[in-house]
């Protein structure tokens, strides 16, 4: 294509935006509506997932070595632990670092434990971290099978349950943002529907003095860009704005453990590109989709 | 230049518009294609221009045979073909230099090309001075004038029109038609569908007439033969 005719399509397609005025305001709101609505679910799941795995990735297993084992009984025990499959790391925690992270994990009250570094009842401890958080229940069983194993510790209920709520949770997730998007495309579509409608003449009119299919396609493939990327923008700009103040203000006050939102930078970066793709597609698709009929020669 | 050969066109709802046209245009003939409403004409005159293909036979225009070519490269065939209607057929939003720049546009043409022969063709038919207006500010006459200097911007070998006065008074028909037979006399071929009497038989070309699908009359310098 050459350079005059490219600039020609940006052209025709700004100066279209602006004759159809109306037109362009009613595809705009939809991609506004609901870009602003998946934007929301996103910045709602994407947290989601960012909790989820911090809680999971937190998930370990503490192997209680039980104290009669010798040194090289405990060795013994670390290499057939790491010739799992499913483990990724063993660390060995001997009692004594135990009892000091135990003391300076309760800040003051911790004091008052100083009186075991005298005879510490802890035992030397390995924690196992899995390659993936849901194998520590299987891990676990199978460890405690081994020779000189006191003890086996992963939170069981708690582990459990939690990754049931996960998973429930981000299926419903992708539900509604796949259902959201395709309410979105089948809106956006329609509108533009309405839009190519009324410029039937024109298509028809190029055909007649030999406009190539792709000819005329181009400058609407344009307007579809503009008409998602300008619904994209209050979106954007809203999603910006209340992201920023809920992590500046709102999450440093809940104190709940594992709660910590994505931060500001890249995720604001992040949900305006998937924003503005989306919506450049969509715009994209729907109009692509409605110039396909009066294309047929 | 435009050769049909056992011509058949039978639509899908069964009503047969062609049955069996055999004509020859040769390169600069100026025809007219009268004939009652329903005759066939439109359709005959479509198939000149590929809006409808026949259901058998040839048609042969530009050296192009048009049952067998391609859909990708009908636009590329159109580009040797000016058309005019009856209702002009004209954007409304677009400027009257727009509207002609159009058909250049769609070429590909150089912006320095396109202005010199838009203007070059709005001369030809007399609104140079209006350049600017929209359709909308323009009488029929004017709007059909405009529809031609599009037909013709991009020097056609032929230029098809279906009715091109149809919807003008008589003073500003006979403009319309002073403006054809310029065209036809730098060598275009003119074929025209019409219902209007007067011209056909004043300004003498041949006739073709169309009834029932087929060719009924075809005289050099013929008379229009029907009741106005």
């Amino acid at each position: 294509m050459k350079l005059n005719t490219l600039q020609r399509h940006f052209r025709e397609s700004g100066k279209s935006l602006l004759r159809n005025g109306w037109m362009t305001f009613a595809s705009v709101s939809a991609v506004t509506v609901t870009l602003l609505l998946v934007g929301v679910f996103l910045v709602i799941m994407m947290n989601l997932n960012h909790i989820a795995t911090n809680v999971e990735n937190d998930v370990e297993i503490r192997v209680h070595i039980d104290p009669a084992a010798t040194l090289e009984n405990q060795k013994a025990l670390d290499a057939k632990i790491k010739k799992i499959a499913k483990v990724d790391s063993v660390l060995y925690s001997p009692k004594e670092k135990e009892l000091t992270n135990m003391i300076e994990g309760m800040g003051e009250n911790g004091e008052a434990f100083k009186l075991f570094e005298q005879d510490n009842p802890l035992r030397d401890v390995l924690v196992v971290k899995t390659k993936t958080p849901q194998d520590v229940s299987q891990v676990s069983k199978k460890i405690e099978t081994f020779e000189y194993v006191q003890t086996v510790k992963y939170g069981k209920e708690y582990v459990d349950n939690l990754f049931n709520v996960v998973d429930i949770a981000r299926n419903i997730g992708v539900v509604l943002i796949i259902g959201l998007l395709f309410t979105a495309m089948f809106l956006i579509s329609n509108t533009i529907k309405i839009t190519i409608m009324a410029r039937r003449k024109e298509i028809e009119i190029m055909r007649l003095v030999g406009a190539t299919n792709n000819f005329i396609r181009w400058p609407f493939f344009l307007e579809g860009l503009w008409l998602g990327a300008l619904g994209s923008v209050i979106p954007i700009g809203l999603i910006g704005v209340f992201y920023s103040n809920l992590f500046k203000y709102v999450s440093p006050k809940i104190n709940i453990p594992f709660f910590e939102l994505l931060p500001l930078s890249p995720f604001i970066y992040q949900i305006s590109a998937i924003l503005i793709l989306l919506g450049g597609l969509i715009g994209i698709w729907g109009s692509l989709m409605s110039v396909r009929k009066f294309l047929k020669v | 230049m435009i050769e049909m050969t056992d011509v058949y066109k039978t639509y899908s709802n069964g009503v047969v518009a062609i049955n069996g046209i055999n004509v020859k245009i040769k390169a600069g003939e100026f025809v007219y294609v009268v004939g009652p409403s329903g005759a066939g004409k439109s359709t005959f005159i479509k198939m000149m221009y590929r809006e409808e293909s026949p259901t058998t036979g040839n048609i042969v225009v530009n050296g192009v045979s048009l049952p067998k070519i391609r859909n990708t490269k009908v636009p590329i065939f159109r580009r040797n073909i000016g058309v005019v209607f009856q209702d002009f057929k004209l954007l409304p939003t677009l400027t009257v230099y727009e509207n002609v720049a159009f058909a250049m546009e769609v070429i590909e043409k150089t912006p320095d090309e396109i202005k010199k022969r838009v203007m070059e063709v709005l001369d030809l038919v007399g609104l140079k001075h209006k350049v600017r207006m929209l359709p909308t500010e323009l009488s029929g006459g004017e709007q059909q004038r405009v529809s031609i200097a599009r037909s013709i911007v991009n020097s056609p070998k032929v230029v098809i029109a279906d009715e091109p006065t149809g919807n003008l008074d008589p003073e500003t028909s006979w403009e319309i038609m002073n403006i054809f037979e310029e065209i036809n006399k730098s060598g275009t071929t003119m074929v025209m569908a019409t219902h209007n009497k007067d011209i056909v038989n004043n300004m003498k070309h041949r006739v073709i007439a169309i009834e029932n699908g087929k060719i009924a009359r075809d005289d050099m310098r013929g008379e229009y033969g029907y009741e106005a």
